[in-house]
């Protein structure tokens, strides 16, 4: 073959440095042009260093370009963005790269999902992970997919667990080291949840940990019978990761049947929990359960925001969980243990904590013949949309919702009533009072629960939480606004009304020294930049 | 992939209105595809004669056989047992129309699904299916894959242009699975015939920055205001035409024909190699 254009492929010497390498990932901070996992590192945080858009000027953003995905499903993507090359997913599985700076397309890759592929709540992906020049998705027919990242090829697909079980998977993978860990979804169709973890370069499983733990298994004992096979305790929200430790921290879904745990006696381990497992070898290292014997549906699938904070006099690496219950928690991240509990919203499921942090439930908060009113209801107090840690501010976002419904089993059937609906992709309009329920974004100091502020909305949101270094707030909601607050003060500074709910956590990269904040919002994504 | 000299023509060129550079196109030596015009002369022409099928019907049902029809029943049409397209081999298909209904309804009871695709391909796809079976078509003896893929790195420096897994270039078509969309015959003449027109997805684009940069690579969009392009380092990039002085575009190949570069034995040893590409698939 004729060779004049092999010498500039030999000579280029910046393929390699184009690489993502997991050290990339781990100092993902050291480079905030980029973000190269789903929160921006892998501690969780959905924070960047970047200062250019700053209180004193975000009144000045503008649109820079939209991308409309072809495809009417809920946006709910966080894009990565590597070198000026932006990668996100058209739902439910299509992969689009993009230029940063201009929305144009360098290429797409369309993934047809078999017939079996079906999701409870929506045909929607959250993201993808990247390593090397390696993308990864984790697909609705519950696959798990390598592309080249240069060209969208594909370099292999493995199944993950099958679809016809009512197994998918909607959350973006989390790499670590030389292996890409997810899990899956599907627990209110009665799968058996895991987490498992492959080999970037073959596909290979490496391990899996079961969610549930199987006969012999310490844990096994919290299920009746065969309850445990369709026990749920899913996946679908990616997990963090502390190098220090080589633990890999994930939030576990609800039991099922979610509303009705008469045939399931007992903690159901370990559902509605964090589990801390070795990233090597996939081994429990400890848990934490939430929400023992869950009857609401409070799924406990929150991103896991890692901290190193001061408590009590001493440095102490923490986790901070703002959990579907209606409660936010602080763990100790290398041994798991309790070290504060409070509502963040109105809860009237539990009165306080035991000595070890298990919560005391209120009697009567559980699906009755009449109707139960329980709050948080049956959405929660918040849900999979990511929060945010500032370690400039340290103070902890999330997006809430103040919410009221009640539960009843008639005739043996659960049901519920006074729910908010579930998100869509497009506009709707808001009926409620703010007695009936309301969102808003709110700040707590995580040393004392205690909140410093909060940013009312009249509908509640599905948007997650981004802060900057700059003091500032990116959040959205239901009513299709995306808007900037002052992280210390929830002053509005800007906002622009985009036309579709957001349902997505924001994000912010650079290239050639300009900022950009991203968002998706209905069906398209949406970028801002200073004028 | 080599960038051909040749003769250009601008497309556009700078205006008043438009910052933008001159954008030249390259006029390819022949602008019919490979398999098109093969297939028109060797196919086509005794098809039409029986069935009124043109070549772009067979080019056209190659495609969407390759994109439906081929992870069944293989590239050469011989997987399903008792069915042999290249033999012209059916179960109860005897005339096109009955081959048509079959493409396009499915058998009942059987995984012969119905088709996902348009109607109206049901004819082009036909024509194709019915194409495998014309005689005469292969020229090379049968090779041997593993000296083939040695030949394939080695002294055809296919991957300085083509991807084979994780290994080669990004500039020409990737060949992983190729082994499972393309018939050894139609791989045969790939080899053997001389230049012709990629797939545009495949064509060369070279653009010159005001400052005097010069960026080669394989075009991925090209729109009023930006160029993108996976350049010859293999990085994506983006450029706004109002930094550009120049945009051109090669619409030829670079793939030489390998009639006098290898041997007799050495092409078909790098045609059964070829055609044992059949990418890592689902596991």
């Amino acid at each position: 073959m004729n060779g004049r254009w092999l010498l500039p492929f030999l000579a280029s010497g910046s393929l390699l440095s184009q690489e993502v390498t997991f050290d990339r990932i781990l100092h993902a901070r050291e480079e905030p042009q980029n973000w190269l996992t789903y929160s921006g590192t892998v501690l969780g945080q959905r924070y960047t260093p970047l200062t250019q858009i700053s209180a004193a000027n975000v009144k000045n953003l503008e649109l820079q370009w939209v991308f409309q995905a072809r495809s009417l499903e809920k946006f709910e993507a966080t894009p990565l963005v590597v070198d000026g090359v932006l990668y996100t997913v058209q739902a439910p599985n299509d992969v689009v790269a993009l230029d940063a700076v201009t929305g144009r397309i360098f290429w797409t890759y369309p993934y047809n999902n078999s017939r079996e592929a079906h999701a409870c709540c929506g045909n929607v992906n959250r993201g993808l992970a990247i390593l090397g020049d390696t993308l990864y998705m984790g697909t609705l027919d519950a696959h798990l997919i390598a592309l080249d990242a240069k060209t969208g090829r594909p370099i292999w697909n493995v199944k993950v667990a099958n679809a016809s079980e009512n197994y998918s998977i909607t959350h973006a993978p989390l790499v670590v080291k030389d292996k890409v860990i997810l899990g899956a979804a599907g627990g209110d169709l009665g799968i058996r949840g895991f987490i498992a973890a492959f080999d970037a370069s073959t596909g290979k499983e490496v391990w899996r940990f079961h969610t549930i733990p199987g006969p012999g298994e310490p844990g096994h004992e919290s299920w009746k019978d065969e309850s445990w096979k369709k026990g749920g305790a899913s996946i679908w929200n990616t997990g963090s990761y502390d190098a220090e430790t080589n633990l890999t921290f994930w939030g576990t879904g609800n039991p099922q049947p979610d509303w009705d745990g008469r045939n399931r006696p007992g903690d159901n381990l370990y559902s509605d929990s964090v589990v801390a497992l070795d990233a090597d070898t996939g081994k429990l290292k400890w848990f934490y359960q939430f929400t023992p014997h869950d009857e609401v549906d409070y799924d406990s699938t929150q991103v896991a925001v890692l901290a190193d904070m001061e408590w009590k006099g001493q440095p102490r690496k923490v986790m901070l969980w703002a959990n579907r219950n209606g409660l936010m928690y602080v763990l100790d991240r290398v041994t798991g243990q309790f070290l504060f509990g409070k509502p963040f919203v109105d809860v009237n499921w539990m009165s306080g904590f035991d000595e070890k942090g298990r919560p005391m439930r209120v009697p009567g908060k559980v699906p009755t013949r009449e109707g139960a009113l329980v709050k948080p209801t049956v959405l929660g107090a918040t849900n999979w949309y990511p929060p945010s840690y500032s370690p400039r501010t340290g103070l902890f976002y999330v997006s809430s919702w103040e919410n009221t419904g009640t539960i009843a089993t008639e005739g043996g059937r659960p049901r519920g009533t006074g729910n908010t609906p579930m998100a869509a992709s497009t506009l709707g309009t808001n009926l409620k009072t703010e007695e009936e329920g309301y969102g808003a974004v709110r700040a707590f100091d995580p040393k004392t629960g205690e909140r410093k502020w909060e940013f009312k909305m009249n509908d509640i949101t599905w948007a997650g939480v981004l802060t900057t270094a700059s003091d500032l707030l990116f959040s959205g909601g239901r009513e299709g606004y995306f808007f900037a607050l002052d992280d210390r003060t929830g002053q509005l500074l800007w906002k622009a009304s985009l036309g579709g709910q957001v349902n997505s956590g924001p994000m912010s990269y650079s290239v050639n020294g300009k900022q950009y904040v991203a968002v998706c919002a209905g069906n398209a994504l949406f970028t801002f930049a200073l004028k | 992939m080599r960038w051909p000299g040749g003769r250009w023509r601008c497309l556009s060129k700078n205006s008043s209105q438009q910052p933008a550079p001159a954008f030249c196109m390259m006029i390819g030596m022949r602008t019919r595809d490979l398999i098109g015009a093969w297939l028109l002369l060797l196919v086509a022409g005794p098809l039409r004669a029986q069935h009124s099928y043109t070549a772009a019907d067979v080019e056209d049902g190659a495609r969407v056989y390759q994109a439906n029809c081929s992870v069944c029943h293989g590239p050469e049409g011989d997987l399903v047992p008792g069915v042999n397209f290249s033999r012209g081999k059916f179960l109860s298909v005897k005339s096109d129309e009955d081959l048509q209904r079959v493409i396009l309804n499915g058998i009942p009871g059987t995984p012969m699904p119905a088709a996902t695709f348009a109607q109206f391909m049901g004819f082009p796809v036909m024509a194709y299916v019915r194409s495998m079976s014309a005689p005469g078509q292969r020229t090379l003896p049968d090779g041997d894959a593993v000296r083939g893929k040695l030949v394939f790195e080695g002294k055809g420096e296919c991957l300085n242009c083509h991807r084979v897994g994780v290994r080669g270039s990004r500039m020409g078509p990737d060949l992983s699975d190729i082994g499972g969309l393309r018939r050894a015959v139609q791989l045969e003449r790939a080899l053997l015939d001389t230049v012709r027109d990629p797939s545009p997805e495949y064509r060369s684009v070279r653009v010159v920055t005001k400052d005097g940069k010069e960026y080669k690579g394989r075009l991925l969009n090209l729109d009023t205001f930006t160029v993108q392009m996976l350049d010859s380092g293999e990085r994506l990039r983006s450029f706004s035409k109002t930094d550009l002085r120049e945009v051109s575009v090669v619409t030829d190949s670079g793939m030489p024909s390998y009639k006098d570069k290898l041997n007799t034995q050495e092409l078909a040893d790098v045609v059964s190699y070829m055609a044992s590409l059949k990418g890592m698939g689902t596991q």
